[in-house]
């Protein structure tokens, strides 16, 4: 069927290594005791693996254009809908209202939680 | 079965009864099957409506064919009803068979792209309405705690006391997105890429065009639902507390999931029947659709705008009140593309040749009718009208204003429309008038009173007024009751429509391949089309809307002409 | 009908992408809002209950990162395999798919031992907001692996003979897609506390 490629095939064991190296480095930024290290090293590192595997083993980058546009647009409609329901349900008190039950469990939740 | 056997249609034996209506891929068959089950449901819907409609006008009174309604039975019936006619008819008919029918006949191809992923999605969807239907049947009956599921009602069958009835229900619900996205992914593919030679983008048929985007708008929203059906699904058979605030969850989180996907989903359904209205406008009007491309771009901003008016729905469900501002300012902002729309549909009627024939009756009917929908939802989107209004039966009257148009009335201007090209013969145009008319009146008279009742207070989903004082308004009951009659007209005059459509089926008018002088691919082949469906496959030369053009010998250009 | 009958409808390409690698796409997308509706819900209530990082610290972090290892090397396998078709070899890319399913079978596996683990110490889905969503979301990508890695060998076998090769890079999107949804997973889930 496929007689010739769309994509030119680059050399796939080094963009491999590469995941591989980030890999442990955001396995050894999470043994660091400082907060930011470890955001960094976790979902810094995981944003530019998951763009390495898109542009390299999906070819995202040479297929048509609107492709990756409409994966960035499903990804929007995500964050809309993160950015919508996030005021009500991660804070939970606000302008004239107050979500006595959820601040319950967190406080009873914090205080059976050993020190970290 | 080689390839070119399988193209030439007639060369081939005739399949056995099985084969041919149960395992086909074909994708007129498959349109046929969504439309018969949908039907189907529709009619199994409409008799719950009946059956809550009853206990409404005559309160405690035996209902002629089901029994005495009590507050359990009504919950369910109440359930059923929204969710049958929601899912299992607006969007099968709208969508799946309209889009079925039409899409590899409009867009002058053999089939769809993926015949067999077809043939599996309506096979999943007559699963997803068994197991639905099924519920009904099961301990403690089907699921009555509303089409919304809200937890904790939903979560608990100590709650809603059908547990068993909750959990089918979401199985059912689930099993029919699947159908869906697997049929609208197939839609989207097909129309993207299999378009005759010659049929660039703004040559496609409005309706098809509405169809894809309602089907994309579909798979954007239906994710979130699906990922909440699941989490729904552990809270209710798991112990989970996904929405159980004690334990670390949030009941409004549901909402929010549910309304992510639920308000999208208004425009889903909303934008097919747009395009069969559209189709129907411009071929009775003998006139060009007035401003093709305003329309896309208008229905682009109706599908991008539908993703952030969701909590439009949850104004008195506790959200924070600043987002209540924005969700109001965005509802507001979507009515200019919808408006638009209309707009558009009028400019077109506007100095046509106007030709009233039933299919071009219901689609006058759905402009006027959608019109008093559209008008009563600026209220429901307003949060300081809706804090009064909100869970009356103004909701009521107001959303069956939007879906009884979109589900009933342009699913009726599509069938006595394509009816011609699905069977072959022309249905009877006197039974087809007395029906629009038996139809539209009654339909009226079932919810301009609802919209009374509701501004004076009634709550939705009560079984009973006299059972609760300050709901008690005996001063109304006299409106409910003219409601209910009214439902009674209009279910009666269905069965004119029943009728005229099996009786026409056999005895009707032979049609020929074009009984509307219209210019679209569909009617270039013969009625009904054939296996494979184009003796010869076709090239598109121009836009599907030219009517009404001086110094031709006929007032219509079909697209395939050369010239 | 046999498997080879298509319509031509399935052999047109007007966007200039073949069906088969459009229906893939389409696919990824539906699947990207399936689990970003699900991430979300547990972000925000990540971000809203500090109490659940001490659940949060239960988790073996070396068999997420063993697991991540595993799900990249099959990545690569199943491009590799994309390479081979774009060849023409198709005995090659069937042996490199099998591979790349075999990834999914040891990441399953981990996973089960994993769970096993977890279930003995106490923590069912039904333990507390954290364990509710950490077996939902590991659970749902672990469908898509296990159905990624069957198609994978249904395609597999049909490659082997040198049929419908352009499923080869088709089934791989998929599993690539399946590869970043982990990526994401394992910080969230096991890194973050």
């Amino acid at each position: 069927m496929t007689t010739e490629s769309h994509v030119h095939h680059p050399n796939y064991v080094k963009i491999w290594a590469i995941l591989v190296a980030l890999l442990i480095v955001s396995v050894l930024g999470s043994l660091s005791s400082i907060r930011g290290v470890i955001l960094v090293a976790a979902f810094g590192v995981a944003i530019v693996k998951a763009y390495l595997v898109a542009k390299n083993f999906m070819h995202v980058t040479v297929e048509k254009r609107w492709v990756p546009y409409l994966l960035v647009v499903m990804i929007a409609f995500v964050v809309i809908l993160f950015a919508g329901v996030a005021p009500d349900v991660m804070r939970h008190d606000g302008l004239h209202w107050s979500n006595d039950a959820a601040k319950q469990t967190v406080e009873t939740g914090m205080k059976a939680a050993p020190k970290q | 079965m080689s390839e070119q056997v399988q193209h030439a249609g007639h060369d081939h034996p005739e399949p056995g009864f099985f084969l041919k209506y149960c395992w086909s891929t074909d994708h007129k068959m498959i349109a046929m099957q969504y439309l018969f089950t949908g039907m189907a449901m529709a009619m199994i819907g409409g008799f719950l409506a009946y059956v809550f409609r009853m206990q409404q006008g005559f309160p405690n009174h035996y209902v002629p064919g089901f029994g005495l309604v009590t507050p359990g039975r009504y919950n369910e019936v109440v359930t059923m009803h929204g969710t049958i006619m929601i899912f299992w008819v607006a969007m099968p008919v709208l969508i799946a068979a309209f889009g079925n029918y039409l899409i590899p006949l409009m867009i002058g191809c053999d089939d769809m792209a993926f015949p067999r992923i077809n043939r599996l999605s309506y096979q999943i969807f007559l699963l997803s309405a068994i197991v639905l239907l099924g519920s009904f049947l099961v301990k403690g009956g089907a699921f009555g705690g509303a089409w919304t599921a809200y937890p904790p009602l939903s979560a608990s069958g100590a709650y809603n006391l059908t547990p068993i009835g909750a959990t089918l229900w979401l199985l059912a619900v689930a099993l029919e997105f699947v159908a869906f996205l697997l049929g609208g992914i197939n839609f989207t593919v097909t129309v993207m890429n299999s378009r005759a030679p010659g049929m660039k983008m703004f040559d496609i048929p409005i309706l098809i065009w509405m169809i894809v985007l309602a089907t994309v708008i579909f798979m954007a929203s239906a994710g979130p639902l699906i990922a909440g059906a699941v989490m729904l699904l552990f809270d209710q058979t798991m112990a989970t507390g996904f929405y159980d605030p004690v334990r670390g969850g949030d009941p409004l989180l549901w909402q929010h999931l549910f309304w992510f996907f639920g308000h999208p989903e208004v425009y889903v359904v909303l934008l097919p029947a747009m395009g069969i209205v559209a189709e129907i406008i411009a071929v009775f009007a003998r006139k060009k659709l007035f401003g093709y491309k305003s329309m896309l771009y208008s229905t682009w901003g109706v599908g991008i705008l539908s993703f952030v008016v969701w909590a439009h729905h949850q104004f008195v469900a506790g959200i924070d009140p600043r987002m209540a501002n924005v969700f109001t300012v965005t509802t507001l902002l979507i009515s200019i593309p919808v408006a638009e729309l209309v707009f558009l549909y009028i400019a077109t009627l506007y100095g046509g040749s106007i030709r009233l024939d039933t299919p071009m009756l219901w689609a006058l009917g759905f402009l006027a009718e959608f019109l008093i929908g559209g008008v009563t939802g600026i209220f429901l989107g307003s949060s300081g009208t809706d804090i009064y209004l909100h869970d009356t039966y103004f909701l009521i009257a107001h959303f069956h204003y939007t879906f009884v148009p979109i589900a009933i009335i342009s699913v009726f201007a599509g069938i006595t429309f394509w009816y011609p090209k699905m069977f072959g013969r022309m249905m009877n145009e006197t039974l087809g008038k007395i029906h629009f008319w038996g139809t539209v009146i009654p339909f009226n008279v079932i919810f301009i009173p609802l919209f009374m009742t509701g501004m004076a207070g009634d709550q939705r989903r009560i079984y009973s007024y006299a059972q609760f004082a300050e709901q008690s308004r005996p001063a109304l009951q006299h409106l409910r009751t003219t409601s209910t009659i009214g439902l009674l007209v209009m279910l009666s005059f269905q069965l004119i429509f029943i009728f005229n459509f099996f009786w026409s089926m056999r005895n009707g008018k032979r049609a020929e391949a074009n009984p509307w002088r219209s210019t679209t691919l569909e009617w270039t082949v013969p009625s009904p089309p054939p296996h494979g469906n184009f003796a010869e496959l076709p090239t598109v030369y121009r836009g599907p809307y030219e009517y009404g053009l001086p110094g031709r010998a006929d007032d219509y250009w079909p697209q395939n002409a050369p010239n | 009908m046999s498997a080879t009958a298509k319509p031509i409808a399935n052999t047109r390409s007007v966007t200039g992408i073949p069906t088969a690698r459009l229906i893939t796409w389409w696919v990824i997308a539906s699947e990207i809002v399936i689990f970003g509706g699900l991430l979300a819900a547990y972000l925000m209530h990540r971000l809203g209950h500090p109490e659940w990082a001490a659940s949060a610290s239960h988790t073996n972090t070396w068999a997420g990162a063993f697991n991540t290892f595993v799900l990249l090397t099959s990545s690569l396998c199943a491009v590799l395999a994309h390479k081979a078709a774009d060849a023409l070899d198709g005995p090659r890319a069937a042996r490199l798919l099998r591979l790349t399913a075999l990834g999914g079978v040891i990441f399953l596996t981990v996973k089960g031992f994993e769970w096993t683990t977890d279930i003995r110490e106490g923590f069912v889905i039904s333990s507390g907001g954290f364990w509710s969503y950490y077996y939902t979301l590991a659970g749902l990508h672990g469908l898509h692996v296990l159905a990624g890695a069957v198609i994978m060998l249904i395609v597999a076998s049909d490659a082997a003979k040198n049929r419908e090769l352009q499923r080869v890079e088709c089934i791989g999107l998929y599993w690539h897609f399946v590869d970043i949804v982990w990526i994401f997973l394992f910080p969230l889930l096991y890194i973050a506390r």
